[in-house]
């Protein structure tokens, strides 16, 4: 076979690439000898753009790139063991083949011979000893013994006292108005709120009267809406008969709702029979048929009404300190307490600062109003008596919170330092004696616990932006409701560190208000020591004048006596003087020595 | 044919504990399970036997696989009526367990 040359073929369009090797059969098996060869172009293939019109163009592209080794993912999964979990009842142990387990003898010989084995014996003898030291250590001590077991809830790690907000409802209308004041339902469940607008004049044409009753796990609708003829000041749910409630207007009006019955009241006071001025409070009393409230309004009067006929008032009662029922002299109450343990007595806070109790069944009406206390320099905005003990009661007025106790008159028996903002309602709290809250119109809301610092509110929040205006705790004393002037109720939890009765807090809060008590009585009697010596030194030196009322000194009279005195040592100066200047050779040799 | 002088022994230590306070009745088991000696009564001592085995070996290989080095030395189980406590033998592979009940 002898290599020729083969020609490269050329077809149309195409091109073999050839490659021509020739070689001498006797050259074959030689050793290779390479050399060099410059570079040159075998083939060159232009690009056809003819062949582009077979693709269509696509910019941009998107190409990820990595450059990392290519991974796959695989999944492998063992053949499903079945697992059976069951216990052997060992009826009768592993004898050994031979041994019938029924027969007794060949058991008993079986257990002999294991008896003899001497490992048994040493094996016996040292566990004897390790089970009879824990036996004595048993008995010696009951190691399981339960200490300090009925004292598990001493101290539970007393954390910190917080609240937390739990919902807020705002008044859905445009028109924000003041939440003036809120009333839980007896159940607890729904939360009643009266909205006004409580600045003279301020409120405007459009400002929608309605008042809400909210659930309060629903916080974007309310309940129901109560509408009145004129906004609501107060509202309050009937204690006994929780569809109904009471509600003081604006206008003076008094009305009456029944949930069941719609929005409208069921019936609403006459114009001319109610108060004349809004209506502050109004409470349910306790009576037999439980539909007795009585309301207080800043014109002056408290007027007792039976629901079931609001057209005119049962009673009437003018509070005017001089006891004679004259209108123009009255004070305008803000607040009124009555507690259903002392069915007669009730407590007015007043514009002036005053708070005047009052007794019910009083014969006369002069002798309806008992005493006073004056104490504020503002209206007196909240007053309660303390739950636990209704000889204390609670006020709140300018920039303090007093505590007074009934038969101190002069002056309340614990008050708050002066705080930075006026305070605008308190409430104590239904199941610690000694809590109690304020809100003052910075927004804040303030829990005090006098047993455990009297200087400082104990827990201090700030709610809101706007002024608060108005509280109200639930019964089960976790629940706090507060009302802010920009229509938006807030509803929140104390911790429980607040809201559970303590095992001393009664008895420590006793003694503490008898101690303030005390303390007050011991002043109110030095006071009256000075006074009374006062007087009669007054009486002494003055017994050339007539008449002279030393009791009240007037300013004018003061500065009077004042003028009178001086002018009479001067007098006496100048007698003396010149009943000094006769001797004067005297005087000089006095002067010399 | 008198028992052996430690056989006495083993007597005497069995007898001890058995009159130590608050001791209801003692359980000798071995490996394999079968009571040796019993002061309760047959039915008893077979479900205690059978039962208490399992729970030792179990507490036994817990301890062991937490630390090879460690090994369990008493066993308390301690229940409302009463409490059994279990004197397991060193070596896992002897013959000898015994429990009690307290």
């Amino acid at each position: 076979w002898v290599c020729g040359n083969w020609e490269g073929l050329t077809v149309l369009g195409r091109m073999e690439i050839v490659h021509v090797y020739t070689r001498l059969r006797g050259e074959f098996g030689r050793q290779c000898l390479f050399s060099d060869r410059p570079a040159e172009l075998l083939v060159d293939v232009p690009p056809d753009p003819r062949l582009a019109q077979d693709f269509i163009q696509k910019n941009p592209r998107d190409q990820a790139l990595q450059a990392c080794r290519d991974m796959s993912e695989h999944q492998v999964n063992t053949e499903r063991f079945e697992s059976d979990s069951c216990g052997i009842n060992h009826v009768e142990g592993g004898w050994p083949k031979d041994i019938n387990p029924q027969e007794m003898e060949q058991t008993i010989r079986y257990r002999k011979k294991v008896e003899k084995d001497e490992s048994y014996v040493n094996s016996l003898l040292t566990l004897g000893s390790v089970m009879e030291h824990c036996i004595r250590q048993n008995n010696a001590v009951d190691i399981y013994q339960e200490y300090f077991e009925d004292e598990d809830e001493v101290e539970e790690s007393p954390e910190p006292p917080s609240a937390k907000t739990i919902n807020v409802f705002r008044d859905p209308n445009e028109v924000k108005r003041t939440v003036s004041c809120l009333s839980w339902h007896p159940d607890g469940g729904k939360l009643a709120a009266a909205y006004s607008c409580l600045q003279f004049q301020r409120s405007s044409r459009d400002m929608s009267l309605d008042s809400y009753i909210w659930d309060i796990e629903n916080p974007n609708r309310p309940e129901l809406t109560l509408k009145p003829a004129s906004p609501l000041v107060c509202l309050e749910y009937n204690p006994k008969d929780s569809h109904t409630l009471v509600g003081g207007a604006y206008n003076g009006q008094i009305a009456y709702w029944d949930t069941r019955r719609g929005s409208q009241p069921v019936e609403t006071s006459s114009v001319e029979q109610s108060h004349r001025d809004p209506v502050y409070k109004i409470i349910w009393l306790q009576s037999k048929t439980g539909t007795d409230v009585f309301s207080a309004s800043t014109d002056g009067q408290v007027l007792w009404w039976d629901v079931r006929r609001l057209s005119e008032p049962t009673e009437r009662l003018v509070l005017d300190l001089s006891r004679e029922g004259n209108l123009d002299r009255a004070l305008g109450a803000v607040s009124l307490e009555f507690e259903s343990t002392m069915p007669t007595k009730f407590l007015v806070g007043t514009e002036q600062g005053v708070v005047v109790s009052c007794n019910r069944k009083a014969k006369t009406p002069a002798e309806k109003i008992v005493c006073s206390y004056d104490g504020h320099h503002g209206p007196v905005y909240a007053l309660q008596r303390n739950p636990f003990f209704p000889k204390n009661f609670l006020t709140v007025g300018d920039w303090t919170a007093r505590i007074w106790s009934e038969d101190i008159r002069d002056s309340a028996i614990m008050w708050t330092k002066y705080q930075t903002s006026y305070l605008m309602d308190a409430c104590w709290s239904p199941v610690r004696p000694s809590v109690f809250f304020t809100v003052k119109m910075d927004g804040v809301l303030d829990v005090w616990d006098i047993l455990f610092k009297q200087n400082d509110p104990t827990l201090s929040l700030k709610v809101c932006d706007e002024a608060l205006y108005s509280l109200r705790l639930q019964d089960n004393g976790r629940l706090v409701a507060c009302g802010s002037q920009q229509g938006g109720a807030t509803l929140l939890e104390i911790s429980s560190g607040l809201s559970t009765l303590q095992k001393n807090d009664k008895s420590l809060l006793a003694a503490m208000f008898e101690r303030e008590t005390k303390r007050e009585k011991v002043l109110e009697a030095r006071q009256r020591e000075i006074r009374l010596k006062e007087r009669s030194r007054s009486e002494q030196s003055r017994e050339g004048e007539p008449g002279r009322e030393d009791a009240d000194h007037g300013p004018d009279q003061l500065i009077a006596k004042a003028q009178e005195d001086f002018y009479v040592v001067t007098e006496m100066e100048r007698r003396r003087r010149d009943a000094n200047q006769q001797p004067p050779t005297e005087l000089e040799d006095v002067d010399v020595t | 044919m008198p028992p052996f002088p430690s056989q006495a022994e083993v007597e005497e230590t069995l007898k001890r504990i058995q009159s130590q306070n608050g001791v209801q009745g003692i359980i000798i088991v071995n490996t394999e399970g079968i009571p040796i000696k019993t002061t309760l009564d047959n039915a008893s001592t077979v479900q205690y036997a059978g039962l208490i085995h399992q729970l030792v070996m179990k507490a036994r290989s817990t301890v062991r696989d937490i630390d090879p080095q460690n090994d369990l030395t008493f066993l308390r189980v301690r229940s409302k009526k009463n409490e059994i406590m279990i004197a397991p033998d060193k070596d896992a592979f002897s013959n000898k367990t015994s429990f009690l009940l307290y």
